[in-house]
């Protein structure tokens, strides 16, 4: 493979579409596509990249880069599907035997994922003393008596991100019983909170499989089409990882979708500070970005009804799309929320149908120009109504993530976002940018490489300059780890959190860096 | 008023640990892990009895209990469940009686719903009441300290099941002892302070605090319409200000996180800016130099959006709140409280003064 960047594609799985996009060095959009999304990666990939590869200014040998951004993981937790079956254990005895592992999951996704667990002796203490000598024995015996159908193994020790020695000799035993089978570490996962690391690291080995498909249809549909590019999947802090990271940490894209197309939205206005509206077929994502980057949520995220604490986009969601069916029904007027979804095309009266959708709604009012509004005529009462009610309820959403009670502008992208109207309150402005509707691809392939850390220190020990110091560079190594280049990795978040009632002080820093796509 | 539901079950226990964020005045620690050791511990035991004191048998031992030191670490070192058991044994010898019934120390975040968890594994009954009626940081922070009641005999015990007891010479001794032990330990332990007989525990103990916050709960999950006058017809709630967190501020000191919040007004308060000064419980709301509210009352920043408390350590910026006031339980209102909890001891030069009109 030659050392140099220069055609870039960015692919984007949605719950509905599949979009491509082909930027060059200079990040010109080149080409672009949208092909409706299918079950299986290398199917739907294939098909997208044959209609951007098709373009006149793109050749094959000139592709080095290929970023994808799905939301396969995502769905396979929602709909229990296709998921390891995994041995969970849990390195913390003596403590947290009054909460076994998984207790608070949903019972028909436990049931799926669950194939054995156990809480052995072992892990650290705060200080990064050991908690109680590891259990190996009691491992060896658990692990001995599983039955067949175990897929994977996730791993969580007390306080692990402090001391990850137990999960690390809890890995050696799974190997020494099992042989090859894939294990996740939870250290490697979450933050601090047992059960949510845990949460998360279990649903991540759930994911492994998931992983192995997602990476295998791409590589094999990059093959079919004779593009030989190095490769990296999107994830949900809106950086990129490769693809052995992603074989490793499947659950980090669960979220990339909103996170892509927030990167896309500030990439395409030039704005880094400002709200981002993504408008689909069936649901509007409204989130914050902030220098650029998503911003995250704190509070405990859940995916498919478990509480997980890992970094996601801080994002509202509300049932509006182009596809949301308007109504009138004995309750009066309502306005979603089903939605037509991709059969927007067919359905909505101004492209022939028979069915009113807030599309409808938006050509009425002249939002857009679109379709045959002559078709509208008699539906003014309906089609005004419901507007109104859309309108309020994405306003009653912006007002809900907005930070400052100054104004700020507003980006809209996706399909949906011709919904958008001009004046929204509390918004100075509202920016539609040019190729608006694929602004999650081109999210993915402007993307950048990321490390985080999450980690306690003892301040008796360092100084929290010192401190701070060293969990940068732990970061700074995570990121160059993934994929990026070590000269333009720079750390782009860095909090700290001092911990309540200790007699000495303690602090936990979290740290973030990016940089550019490294070059091999 | 409903009659106070007699079992604590799964729906109770979700609505207690609600109506702990709203009393918690900021402190005590996210319930969660408290209430998932309850959840686990009813599942395998069955519904804790509710009770009052009056129902007890005078003679008989209640152990006022909770963890002890920082919630955010025994969000990863999870307890072992048994620790409440060798508590009481170990208190049962030194006091030479029977635990009749298992009490929260206070309640407010994990501390208000834990001792459920440890009710149901001994099989005893919950009382319905407490001994702080919010949450506050130390030892002798509790109303039997009033009534020169002490701590001690007391024992806390960790997960490797180890116990410690104490007999010292005052609660601010015990205070110093407990804390270094904690520390030791690794940051967290469970506890029972205060072990009276039901007889003596009737004086000091604040009733009707855990039907008072499962009514609570059950008021803001069942809310009609806003959850916010749901809560205020159970509840006598003052609103200083609705708006916006715009800044954090926090710093470790002796062992408490210190540190302040500002709220800046939306809507109707907009132009108004209000800080609240915490270390761990929110102390005082001060806006313009005027002292608005000060411990003891209950100064809570609840969700605009889920009316559900926020933690002091889970602040941050762009939170969307109502900086709410609740009275505090008139024992602390006295003289002799406010000489314990009053906002002199937290370092304010300024006198407590009633936020509520019916105080």
């Amino acid at each position: 493979m030659t050392g140099s960047v220069d055609l870039r594609v960015g692919i984007d799985v949605g719950g509905t579409n599949t979009d491509a996009v082909v930027l060059d060095v200079s990040d010109r959009v080149l080409a672009k596509a949208k092909t409706p999304t299918t079950s299986d990666t290398q199917e739907g990939v294939s098909a997208v990249l044959d209609s951007v590869v098709r373009a006149p200014n793109v050749s094959l040998d000139r592709i080095t880069h290929v970023m994808l951004g799905t939301t396969h993981a995502t769905n396979a937790v929602l709909e229990r599907h296709g998921l390891y079956r995994v041995a969970v254990v849990r390195v913390a005895g003596p403590a947290s035997h009054s909460i076994p592992p998984l207790f608070d999951w949903p019972a028909d996704l436990r049931s799926t994922v669950l194939a054995g667990k156990v809480i052995v002796d072992g892990g650290s203490e705060l200080s990064g003393q050991e908690l109680a000598e590891f259990g190996r024995g009691e491992l060896a015996r658990f692990l001995d008596d599983l039955g067949e159908e175990v897929d994977a193994v996730a791993i969580t020790g007390v306080f692990s991100p402090v001391a990850p020695d137990h999960e690390l000799a809890a890995e050696e035993v799974v190997g020494e019983v099992l042989g090859d089978i894939p294990v996740s570490l939870s250290h490697g996962i979450g933050a601090l909170g047992l059960l949510e690391r845990e949460n998360a690291c279990v649903l991540n080995a759930a994911l492994l499989g998931v992983a192995n498909r997602i990476v295998n249809g791409l590589t094999q549909a990059l093959v079919a089409q004779g593009i030989e590019a190095q490769v990296f999947i999107a994830q949900n802090d809106g950086t990129l990882m490769g693809l052995d990271y992603v074989l490793r940490n499947p659950v980090l894209t669960i979220g990339s979708g909103p996170a892509n197309s927030m990167r896309g939205a500030a990439f395409l206005t030039g704005v880094t500070d400002a709200l981002v509206v993504d408008v689909g077929g069936t649901s509007t994502d409204v989130g914050v970005m902030s220098r650029g980057y998503p911003r995250e949520s704190s509070a405990p995220v859940d995916i498919g009804g478990v509480r997980t604490n890992f970094r996601m986009p801080d994002l509202v969601s509300v049932a509006l799309g182009g596809g949301t069916i308007v109504r009138r029904g004995g309750d009066g007027l309502a306005v979603g929320p089903t939605s037509v979804g991709y059969r927007i095309g067919e359905e909505a009266i101004v492209f022939g149908g028979s069915t009113s959708t807030l599309t409808d709604a938006a050509v009425w009012a002249g939002r857009a120009a679109i379709g045959d509004p002559s078709r509208l005529v008699g539906k003014d009462d309906e089609l005004e109504e419901a507007l109104v009610v859309a309108d309020q309820r994405l306003a009653d959403v912006i007002d809900a993530v907005k930070t400052s009670k100054a104004d700020v502008p507003l980006v809209a992208v996706g399909g949906g976002s011709i919904l958008v109207p001009d004046a929204i309150p509390g918004v100075s402005v509202v920016q539609r940018p040019e190729n608006y509707d694929v602004a999650n691809a081109i999210g993915a392939a402007i993307a950048s490489v990321s490390g985080q850390v999450d980690r306690v220190y003892k301040l008796g020990e360092n100084s929290r300059e010192e401190a701070l110091r060293q969990a940068s560079e732990a970061a700074r190594m995570e990121a160059v780890a993934a994929g990026a280049d070590p000269g333009t990795t720079e750390i782009v978040e860095l909090e700290e959190v001092p911990m309540a009632y200790l007699t000495e002080p303690v602090v936990r820093i979290r740290a973030k860096a990016a940089g550019n796509l490294g070059i091999q | 008023m409903n009659e106070p539901p007699r079992r604590l079950g799964p729906d109770e226990l979700a609505d207690l640990a609600v109506g702990c964020t709203v009393l918690a005045g900021g402190g005590g620690g996210d319930p969660r892990v408290g209430l998932l050791m309850a959840l686990h511990a009813v599942a395998e035991a069955g519904p804790v009895p509710l009770v009052d004191l009056d129902d007890l048998d005078p003679e008989g031992l209640v152990l006022p209990s909770g963890m002890i030191g920082a919630p955010t670490v025994m969000v990863e070192k999870i307890p072992n469940g048994a620790e409440s058991r060798v508590i009481r044994s170990a208190l049962e010898a030194r006091l030479g009686r029977a635990v009749v019934a298992m009490m929260c120390l206070e309640m407010g975040g994990i501390n208000g719903v834990l001792p459920v968890a440890w009710a149901a594994d001994a099989g005893l009954p919950l009382v319905d009441g407490d001994l702080m009626g919010r949450a506050f940081p130390e030892v002798q922070m509790c109303t039997p300290h009033l009534y020169d009641i002490p701590a001690w005999p007391c024992a806390i015990a960790d997960e490797r099941l180890q116990v410690v007891t104490y007999e010292t010479r005052d609660n601010v001794w015990l205070e110093r002892l407990v804390r270094n032990t904690v520390s030791t330990l690794g940051g967290c332990a469970c506890s029972s302070l205060y072990p009276m007989t039901v007889e003596v525990a009737r004086t000091p103990t604040i009733r009707g605090t855990v039907s008072a916050a499962i009514a609570v709960g059950e008021a803001i999950r069942t809310a009609p319409d806003d959850p916010f006058d749901s809560l205020a017809e159970v509840l006598p709630l003052r609103s200083l200000l609705v708006g916006k967190v715009v800044d954090v501020e926090r710093r470790t000191e002796g062992g408490f996180v210190r540190g302040s919040a500002t709220i800046e007004g939306t809507a109707e308060d907009q132009g108004r800016v209000l800080d609240i000064e915490f270390q761990n419980e929110n102390l005082v709301a001060i806006e313009d130099g005027e002292v608005l509210a000060t411990v003891p009352d209950i100064i809570t920043l609840l969700d605009s959006y889920t009316a559900h408390g926020i933690v002091t350590e889970h602040i941050r910026y762009g939170q969307r709140v109502m900086v709410a006031v609740f009275p505090a339980p008139t024992q602390w209102t006295s003289d002799r409280g406010l000489a314990v909890v009053g906002p002199r001891v937290f370092g304010y030069d300024v006198d407590y003064r009633p936020c509520h009109p019916s105080q």
